[in-house]
């Protein structure tokens, strides 16, 4: 699962919704790789304004990555700066956790990633 | 035919056997493709996009998505929800691109407010009738998906849905579900009332849509819109079922009935084929 991906997911968990303490998941456990994906600056420059880059920089701490830049880069400086562009698609994109947990810091629920692929089921009480 | 949708549910009918089965069906694959491209037309998205996969299965749906080219506004990156491992799996060792996660839609879409800018379902939402092996009603699995599809679009964002409803009622009560929780909704048919006919559920979050069906598509590409009050003279004489006559006559009945139905043209009666 790419960090992207992460970066949007909540907990699925029907008490947790109205709880900002429910995202983002928090990775445990996790084992990540570094996959080999095309650059698409464009995507990039739609995506950007819908990042929460406070959960992506608490993310990309939890999982040992240098400190993000306290502001999110704008469209010009993506634009401007190839390397800003490359770092932020490494992050996003390449960066894929493999196994682990994604643990809900409101309800305590575990999700687990196999093979990068994350388990959202829920036992029906949850739901 | 039977309905695996009738007496299964969609985790158990999609095991490893079935999973590889329809995976490696070159029929399937060529119709899972064409539909997927009528789903991106009507989505009609111009730039690389964040698209959400509703039952991605195997990623025949999926990968098209990601094989969009620039001149085309892709490729786009996309994430699908399944409910089966089996499916998954045959994804996972066809290498396909997208983020792939085991959900079932019918408990919600657990993504945060406005994440997607489209969303393309292709076969899966029928399913969601069905409630064999679940203690919640059809109509509570659909409320919970559209009510999640709903929030997690973001707004004036589209969602396109081709299903296979086992009856009217069903089309209704899934149209019904959609525009619920908030949708403007049309329903498009290709080739309709023939055992080819795809029906297309083509949804919009917010943006100053209403619940009249035929807002949303109006404008589109190759969906006419026309009034349904306008009176027009029935066709006399024999009309030789699936003539082009035929196809005019019922797409008629059809828009009377306040259907959106598929402009005529040259290509109306025409047996399609898949291009590839
Ligand atoms: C006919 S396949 C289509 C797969 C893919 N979209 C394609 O075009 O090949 C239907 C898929 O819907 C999935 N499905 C059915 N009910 C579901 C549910 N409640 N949640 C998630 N996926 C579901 C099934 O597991 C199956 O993979
Ligand atoms: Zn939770």
């Amino acid at each position: 699962m790419k960090i992207l991906s992460l970066n949007f997911l909540t907990c699925a968990v029907k008490a947790c919704k109205s709880s900002s303490a429910s995202y983002p998941l928090h990775p445990k456990d996790a084992e990540l790789v570094q996959d080999d994906i095309e650059l698409n600056p464009q995507l990039l420059v739609n995506l950007m304004p819908r990042i929460d880059w406070s959960a992506l920089s608490t993310t990309a701490t939890e999982l040992g990555f240098p400190a993000l830049p306290a502001q999110p880069p704008t469209p010009e400086e993506l634009e401007a700066d190839e390397q800003k562009l490359k770092d932020l698609h490494n992050l996003l994109m390449q960066t894929q956790i493999m196994e682990g947990k994604l643990v809900c810091g409101n309800c305590g629920h575990e999700y687990a990633v196999r093979e990068g692929i994350a388990n959202f089921l829920l036992p029906s009480h949850l739901v | 035919m039977s309905r695996p949708e009738d007496t299964l549910s969609a985790d158990i009918h999609y095991n490893d056997t079935e999973a590889r089965k329809y995976t490696t069906s070159s029929r399937i694959q060529n119709i899972q493709a064409s539909m997927t491209h009528r789903a991106l037309e009507l989505l009609d998205l111009s730039s690389p996009s964040l698209i959400l996969d509703v039952g991605c299965g195997s990623g025949l749906s999926g990968e098209i998505l990601s094989s969009i080219p620039p001149e085309e506004g892709g490729p786009h990156v996309w994430i699908g929800m399944d409910v089966s491992a089996s499916m998954l799996d045959i994804a996972l060792q066809r290498d396909v691109e997208g983020d792939l996660m085991l959900a079932d839609i019918g408990q919600g879409v657990p993504f945060r407010a406005g994440t997607f800018d489209a969303a393309v379902s292709i076969s899966a939402i029928q399913w969601l009738c069905n409630a064999e092996s679940s203690e919640i009603s059809p109509a509570g699995r659909l409320s919970r998906f559209f009510n999640g599809l709903y929030a997690s679009l973001k707004r004036g964002g589209r969602a396109v849905c081709q299903f296979y409803p086992k009856n009217d009622e069903q089309k209704k009560m899934i149209t019904g579900a959609a525009v619920k929780a908030g949708f403007g909704a049309g329903l498009l048919e290709d080739d309709p009332e023939t055992k080819n006919v795809k029906v297309y559920l083509v949804l919009t979050a917010g943006a100053g849509s209403t619940s009249d069906i035929t807002g949303v598509v109006k404008g589109m590409d190759g969906v006419d819109v026309l009034d349904p009050r306008r009176k027009r003279e029935a066709g006399k004489g024999d009309i030789k079922k699936g003539s082009k006559a035929w196809i005019v006559k019922k797409k008629e009945q059809m828009e009377r009935k306040g259907k959106v139905v598929k402009a005529t043209s040259k290509y109306t009666g025409r047996k399609r084929r898949i291009a590839f």
